[in-house]
């Protein structure tokens, strides 16, 4: 691993994303929607059994929402390098493979979670409240670790698949059921056995498990154990990138 | 000593060849040419020999390291300009090459010098700071070449460097790839399919031509081989040609002849002495003569006498020009 090939990759991200306005505005705005409608539209008619609101209940899950489609997003960018050639300017200097996944990462990372913070400030406004505790600043890390596993499905996938349609099939085929399927917009524990098994087998169910015990105090596991299915998931995820980016044809 | 070493390297893609056993060395110093139409393997004998592509047979050693084992070892001592473009259109000249110091780990005051002196070179300082994708064809190849050299590599890899350059571009180009080689003792591997290039720049060509060397030695050497001077007869299919043909091979001073299409190429000793005898034999023969061409044997005429076809792809025959579509569509 090596610290100077991560530094390059991410700061090219960032230039990138900076220059991209109208690329951030268009990202921003499933967000926004799913706040305004499932969170203000739909909640009204919605009382959880807990008590809470359920538009806070939602902007955790809407989050892990941008966070997934962001990250995964994130990951075709391997596919527009090598469309531009430039993905062969990167494999033939002397870096090692896993450092690029990781430089990958540290930038495509980097701008979820700052998409993230600013989806949190817009429903801030719009009538969310943070519980303050000492475990709310380790929402970053939730965030860091939700990009970091779907940054990884999102490279895989990009390093696998040659073409952007196939690509965009594979991708929605793959974020539908990670996003319906975990508890983002609803709470698990009143559901039959069977689905339950599945939604706790997905990594997004942990992370936004993790979001809502830092933002609002208030989750359905520990918040250990929420970090510890995240840690696996971004350590495995990353792994089978780098597996994955290793055998990928510079085209 | 030779830097590059080539064992019976093979590459196939699916059923297809494209680079079938070819060995070759190159020395330390030298400006190395792999000349031969598109689609002949130059490009994928370079990606092999550049870690970019995994070989199906055979092997390699790059700058004393094995290009399988070896491939980080080859990675720091090599540097390519690549063909087709691979500049990230979204950054800036300057910063293109910023990044690519970095991947190579070149300190801050080394890195802004070596920016500066590349960019006087391929003449980009006033536009060092607009974005590529703002750049013409002719200045994104500039600037590729450029950055292929920020780094100072031992064996820097020109796959096809001047493709797409007006001719004044390309004679600094030219020059500079020779100053760099002389100077700075870089070992240059290109490929080519303009002749004069591989004529003028190269120490030593290896024509290329369905995945294989047909013929290796310096262009002095190669156009020896062939000796005295070409004839080039167009004639008229129609004549009677086979008898024609005939009768110039015993004809003084004739070394080889050569059909393809409708051109009959003689390589023949005092070729201006020759030509009446020739017209009096078409006479005779009832063969027809539209043009008559003498000159001294090109890099082209060795590379006719040796694969029976030319380099250029546009004369090249229906099969070659598929399998060069192909190879370039399967690259994908």
């Amino acid at each position: 691993m090596d610290t100077n090939t991560i530094y390059v990759l991410w700061l090219r991200d960032m230039k990138r994303f900076i220059r991209a306005r109208s690329r951030i505005i268009g990202m921003l705005m499933m967000p926004i929607f799913f706040l305004l409608g499932l969170g203000l539209g739909l909640g009204s008619l919605i009382h959880l059994g807990t008590g809470g609101s359920y538009f806070d209940f939602i902007v955790p899950g809407i989050i892990g929402m941008s966070l997934l489609f962001t990250s995964v997003f994130t990951g075709s960018a391997v596919l527009w390098d090598r469309q531009f050639g430039f993905l062969k300017e990167i494999l033939v200097t002397p870096n090692s493979r896993t450092s690029i996944v990781v430089g990958r990462i540290a930038g495509g990372g980097t701008t979820a979670i700052l998409q993230s913070i600013l989806v949190i400030a817009i429903a801030m406004i719009i009538g969310f409240k943070i519980n303050l505790t000492q475990y709310t600043i380790l929402a970053v890390v939730f965030m860091a670790l939700i990009a970091a596993t779907f940054i990884g499905l999102g490279l895989t996938l990009g390093s696998l698949i040659n073409d952007f349609q196939g690509f965009q099939l594979v991708t929605s085929f793959f974020t539908m059921p990670l996003f319906f399927l975990s508890d983002s917009i609803f709470p698990v524990t009143s559901l039959p056995a069977f689905v339950k098994y599945v939604i706790y087998l997905n990594p997004l169910t942990y992370g936004v498990d993790g979001l809502r015990n830092t933002l609002l105090g208030a989750g359905t596991f520990p918040i250990g154990t929420d970090l510890l299915a995240m840690a696996i998931s971004t350590t495995i995820m990353v792994y089978i990138a780098v597996y994955a980016f290793n055998r990928t044809d510079v085209g | 000593m030779d830097t590059v070493i080539v064992k019976g390297l093979s590459k196939d893609y699916g059923k297809e060849r494209a680079v079938d056993k070819i060995s070759f060395s190159v020395k330390a110093g030298e400006i190395f040419g792999l000349l031969g139409p598109n689609g002949a393997g130059k490009t994928t004998t370079i990606k092999m020999l550049t870690t970019l592509l995994p070989p199906t047979g055979g092997n390699a050693t790059v700058a004393g390291f094995d290009i399988k084992e070896g491939q980080n070892d080859v990675r720091k001592n090599i540097g390519i300009v690549f063909q087709d473009p691979s500049l990230d259109d979204e950054l800036t000249g300057r910063e293109n090459l910023e990044f690519h110091a970095i991947l190579y780990k070149i300190g801050k005051e080394k890195r802004a010098k070596k920016i500066a002196e590349v960019l006087k070179l391929v003449e980009l300082e006033d536009k060092a700071d607009v974005f590529v994708k703002n750049y013409s064809g002719g200045m994104k190849r500039r600037l590729e070449i450029g950055r292929g050299l920020v780094h100072e590599p031992r064996i820097l890899f020109l796959d096809e460097p001047t493709i797409g350059l007006d001719p004044q571009t390309r004679r600094h180009i030219w020059d500079y790839i020779k100053k760099l080689n002389e100077t700075k003792k870089t070992t240059l591997i290109l490929t080519t399919h303009y002749i004069e290039e591989a004529d003028y720049l190269c120490n030593r060509v290896a024509f290329v031509d369905h995945g294989k060397i047909v013929a290796l030695d310096t262009p002095k050497a190669l156009k020896d081989k062939l000796g005295g001077d070409v004839i080039s007869l167009q004639v008229d299919g129609e004549g009677d040609n086979v008898a024609f043909v005939k009768s110039l091979k015993v004809l003084k001073g004739v070394k080889t002849i050569l059909k393809h299409d409708d051109f009959i190429d003689l390589t023949v000793g005092e070729g201006e002495r020759r030509i009446p005898e020739i017209i009096v034999l078409a006479e005779k023969h009832k063969a027809k003569i539209t043009s008559v061409n003498l000159h001294k044997p090109s890099l082209e005429d060795v590379f006719i006498h040796y694969t029976g076809k030319k380099i250029r792809e546009e004369t090249g025959n229906a099969k070659d020009n598929m399998r060069a579509i192909r190879s370039r569509f399967s690259r994908r």
